[in-house]
């Protein structure tokens, strides 16, 4: 579903975010990308729909380049699902112009198909009743079960989480992880930017661990849990689970 | 001692009532236009392509070391010529309602711009991956996403700039055209009483001015709340 093929990025400033990233995701395979911060996982992510540019290697979605500017990258980035670490729920619609706007102006739907969709999700997150409000008045969680909702409104063939977690208050987190979960359980494409071990071992297939700009390690869950290779992710394993 | 006489006023009140639509003609002329070509202006000023970002520069920055008397003066001069050659109109006719619409819409679409882009620039980066991650292109990620936010948060400000483009618009009086500053002076110098007349005409502006700044700092004091 997506394969990443040898992705080195430099920022404009000089900083190399990504240096020689392979890696590939199989239909229906959950992925884990962890690491500590500044090591590029939110980078990497952001490069498998384009919202970053990699200056080398190939980045393929669905068969699909990425990085080939004959691309249609709107067309591709509609098909593809991203949950941010901040929401990014759009402030001055509503919750569920929210979920409609992107159905009726990128995929063309009608307005009664979208609402229409747009409620199953709501209720599929457990927030229909909250339909006519606005993300200010909602809580972080349920702001993000929302932007959840939002990207599975259209039809997405693969999931890209980045940090969706992390801006969240603990009692909140996993109201979040139970909707991720129930995806990946229904066989949900999905490529997750998180520190959740919690969640990795609960439904992650594989795991990869990134260090300043490489992949440092690309695992079976079992052997990342079990015996980690690379000293520096036995390390980052016991800082984040010691507690 | 002066006597003061204000009994011009209350006769002249229809052709001043007359002269303040003009006023409030070019005001809201000049604020349209120049909030639609500002926006322009602000999209192109940040758009990836040099060149025309620095077109835009170039523009937003001219306009802004330009005394807006000498713009209007120049449109005033120009616009009969530039009309006689385009649209084959008698080199008498009017043009100086046109002439001031035009110049007070391109002075005022720089200040704008530079509101504008602030604006824009305002609402979190954020915002637009979002919007593009939905497969938006990025004109509508601008239009449905960036620009009502953009506009919500940067009205105050429009709306200030547009008060003071309301007392500017006193400045059409280099080209003779009756606004409501215009028609004071005319009543001013036919009774003799331009001193009561100019000392009207200012109460009337600062009433205007003074109730849509009270207007927008609330405004703004309730977006803060949201925020």
């Amino acid at each position: 579903m997506i394969t990443i093929r040898n992705v080195s990025l430099v920022y404009p400033n000089g900083f190399q975010a990504l240096k020689d990233c392979s890696t590939s995701v199989e239909k229906g395979e959950v992925i884990v990308v962890c690491g500590p911060s500044g090591s590029g996982k939110s980078t990497l992510i952001k490069c498998v729909n384009g919202l970053e540019a990699f200056q080398q290697g190939e980045i393929t979605v669905d068969g699909i380049s990425v990085g080939d500017p004959k691309t249609n990258l709107p067309r591709l980035r509609s098909r593809v699902g991203m949950v941010f670490q901040h929401f990014e729920l759009f402030p001055h619609m509503t919750i569920i112009d929210n979920l409609t706007t992107a159905q009726v102006n990128v995929l063309g739907r009608t307005k009664e198909e979208a609402i229409e969709r747009g409620y199953k999700l709501l209720d599929r997150v457990g927030l229909r009743a909250h339909a006519p409000k606005h993300p200010g008045q909602l809580s972080g969680g349920q702001q993000q079960r929302v932007a959840i909702a939002r990207a599975l409104c259209m039809d997405p063939i693969c999931m890209l989480f980045d940090e969706p977690t992390s801006a969240l208050d603990p009692e909140m987190i996993n109201e979040v992880l139970d909707v991720m979960v129930e995806l990946a359980r229904e066989g949900m494409t999905m490529m997750c930017v998180t520190h959740e071990m919690g969640f990795a071992r609960k439904v992650a297939h594989r795991v990869i661990f990134m260090d300043q700009g490489q992949i440092i390690e690309d695992d079976k869950k079992e052997q990342f849990f079990g015996s980690p290779r690379s000293e520096r992710a036995q390390q980052f394993l016991s800082k984040i689970l010691s507690h | 001692m002066y006597e003061f006489d204000w009994s011009s006023i209350r006769p002249g009140l229809p052709f001043l009532w007359t002269g303040m639509k003009t006023t409030l003609y070019i005001t809201v002329t000049a604020m349209v236009a120049g909030v639609a070509l500002g926006t322009v202006l602000a999209v192109l000023r940040m758009s990836k392509s040099r060149l025309l970002a620095w077109m835009s520069a170039a523009y937003v920055n001219a306009f802004r070391s330009i005394p807006l008397i000498m713009v209007l003066l120049w449109f005033f001069l120009l616009m009969p010529a530039l009309i006689e050659r385009l649209l084959n109109v008698p080199r008498h006719a009017d043009t100086r309602l046109t002439s001031a619409l035009v110049a007070f819409s391109l002075f005022q679409a720089a200040y704008y711009a530079e509101i504008i882009r602030a604006g824009i620039q305002s609402v979190a980066a954020g915002q637009q991956g979002a919007a593009l991650a939905l497969g938006m292109s990025n004109g509508q990620a601008m239009r449905i996403v960036i620009l009502p936010q953009a506009f919500r948060n940067m009205a105050p400000l429009l709306l200030t700039q547009t008060i003071i483009l309301f007392q500017d618009t006193s400045l059409v009086y280099v080209s003779a055209l009756a606004d409501f500053f215009g028609v004071a002076s005319i009543i001013g110098t036919r009774d003799g009483r331009q001193v009561e007349l100019y000392l009207f005409a200012g109460a009337v502006y600062f009433l205007v001015c003074f109730a849509l700044s009270s207007l927008v700092k609330r405004w703004q004091d309730r977006l803060k709340g949201h925020a």
